[in-house]
């Protein structure tokens, strides 16, 4: 398998086609924005938390590579119904995994999320399997009050960021 | 295809292409490679002639010194300047056009006055106006572009007027390859008694150019696009507007008389170039410019004009590719495209597989990628080096990306 075979997998290629939880989510507990200033490349990732201190739902929305916009379509699907704890695990696998630092007896565990252990071959696309999963470390670090960010899904920083 | 296209040069020549004959490397509008002479001439100064300019009263820095008139008299001569002392030394053409914003731009705009740029423009020729325009309350106004990618005279024509103090607009555009009509440009600016302000990174490498037959009043641009090294540029500057600005920056070389509170500066080209110079990196684009010049300005810009035209017609015959920006023949060897809903990063991915070295992104213009309606674009550039191998090869990677997208 080549390089660029190992990189766009089945599984992306037909993410990147037809994003799952593609959407945006109006009543949402968090909204936070993912952005790669290096290629302009941005995502707005919405979160909503259940009684259960579990991820209700999430959902995303933005420009992208078939890169950043499968992995996020992916994350979406793989961390509904979880808690804080175990997204946060999930993250820290996914991350080592493009990385190419996560052993292979651990890689089992990540399901589908394994179609990405090819980005390791590309250390300059490691960001844009990542971007949305940073998004979703900074709504999962956050505290549970409604965030009011703007929800632009093109990604404009917000009031304060413009110089 | 013409003979203009092949052999060029001797890739020889370019030890960095010499080592990597399966490379086919088309960014050169973001930084050329580097001739064999370019380097020995770098490590010439260093092995025999280094020492600090303009300081010692020994023999080794008055060489240092001659080496850095010589280096500057030769990049003159190359670009039409005949009065060598306007020609100020900077680290590239983001630094020569955040001089003249910040330089003359404190010292002459005011609230209300107006500062007219483009929406073609490089974010080096943008952002320093538009947060000139934020301190000085100066009011930023852009020039639309045409759905081609040519700034719309039109507009610009109705945009410049009483209140504007300075114009600035690129020669070439670095994201779509546009050569700007850039003396229709100034004698619209001058109408109004505009400064006008030239951003020829994309055009001092690749086209013949004279800037003294220019109407404008400063031309900034880089070395290492030219063949020259990293970190050394250029900003030509009219004697009347450099003579009365204030200076850049302050400190060691640009100074005439240090008084316990007031200062006295140098004299051109010194006044803009504090500190120890950057001998070095001017001689080696001193090397740059005498070795594009043995090869002939008029004949670079044929062999990228057939190569630009080769690449342009076969990327446009795959299905789902469009080559933005006007007609090949109005730009210089650019060519951005888009393939079909298949981003440019994931297209340079599968090309970099093939050898193929592409630029993908917003190029630093996101005001343009806004008004093409693109996020992004994929971008192949040519240079003396390339040949229609590496056009073949362009197209093949395209080709794959297709099918692994299909």
């Amino acid at each position: 398998m080549s390089d660029t075979e190992a990189l766009y997998q089945e599984i992306i290629l037909e993410h990147n086609r037809k994003p799952r939880n593609f959407r945006e989510m109006p009543d949402a507990d968090r909204t936070v924005q993912g952005r790669n200033p290096m290629c302009g490349d941005a995502l707005t990732l919405w979160v909503k938390w259940g009684d259960d201190d579990r991820i209700a739902d999430v959902s995303f929305k933005g420009e992208g590579c078939a890169i950043s916009k499968s992995s996020a379509s992916i994350m979406t699907t793989a961390v509904k119904g979880k808690t804080r704890a175990e997204a946060a695990a999930v993250f820290e696998k996914f991350h080592n995994l493009v990385k190419g630092t996560l052993p292979e007896d651990e890689q089992k565990s990540l399901g589908s999320l394994r179609a990405f252990g090819g980005v390791a071959r590309f250390p300059q696309r490691v960001k844009c399997a990542s971007m949305a999963w940073h998004a979703l470390k900074s709504a999962l670090d956050g505290d549970d009050r409604i965030v009011t960010e703007t929800s632009d899904p093109t990604g404009a920083p917000g009031e304060g960021a413009w110089a | 295809m013409t003979n203009a296209t092949i052999d060029l040069v001797s890739i020889q020549d370019f030890p960095l292409l010499a080592a990597n004959l399966g490379l086919h490397y088309l960014d050169s509008a973001a930084t050329s490679q580097k001739p064999r002479a370019v380097l020995d001439a770098m490590i010439r100064y260093y092995t025999h002639d280094n020492a600090n300019p303009h300081r010692g009263a020994y023999a080794l820095s008055a060489r240092a010194t001659e080496r850095y008139h010589e280096a500057r008299e030769t990049v003159a001569k190359f670009v039409g300047v005949k009065d060598s002392a306007r020609l100020i030394f900077t680290r590239g053409t983001t630094e020569s056009l955040n001089l003249v914003a910040a330089a003359w731009g404190r010292a002459n705009l005011g609230a209300g006055d107006e500062i007219v740029v483009t929406g073609l423009e490089h974010h080096a020729n943008f952002v320093p106006w538009q947060q000139i325009a934020r301190e000085t309350g100066a009011v930023l106004r852009i020039c639309d572009i045409t759905p081609e990618g040519r700034i719309d005279v039109d507009k610009f024509s109705s945009i410049v007027g009483i209140h504007t103090k300075l114009v600035a607009f690129g020669h070439v555009s670095n994201a779509l390859g546009t050569i700007n009509p850039i003396a229709e440009l100034s004698a619209i600016a001058r109408r109004v008694g505009a400064v006008v302000v030239c951003d020829g990174a994309q055009a001092a490498p690749h086209l013949p150019l004279n800037i003294d037959s220019l109407d404008v009043d400063f031309y900034a641009f880089s070395g290492h696009k030219m063949l020259g090294p990293m970190g050394c540029g250029v900003l030509v500057g009219t004697r009347a507007l450099l003579e009365t600005m204030p200076p850049y920056q302050t400190g060691g070389d640009m100074i005439e008389f240090v008084g316990d509170e007031r200062t006295s500066w140098n004299v051109l080209p010194h006044k803009f170039e504090a500190g120890t110079p950057n001998v070095a990196d001017a001689v080696g684009l001193a090397a740059a410019c005498q070795y594009l010049d043995r090869i002939g300005m008029a004949n670079v810009r044929r062999h990228e004009q057939a190569l630009t035209a080769l690449a342009s017609q076969r990327l446009s015959s795959l299905p789902g590719v469009k080559v933005h920006g006007p007609a090949s023949t109005e730009r210089s060897g650019v060519a951005s495209f888009t393939v079909g809903e298949i981003h440019p990063h994931d297209v340079a991915t599968i090309l970099d597989e093939a050898g193929v070295c592409v630029r993908a992104g917003h190029h630093c213009a996101q005001p343009l990628m806004r008004r093409l309606n693109v996020v992004a674009t994929a971008r192949a550039s040519f240079y003396i080096y390339n040949t229609p191998a590496d056009v073949d090869a362009l197209v093949a990677g395209v080709e794959h990306a297709l099918e692994v997208f299909a």
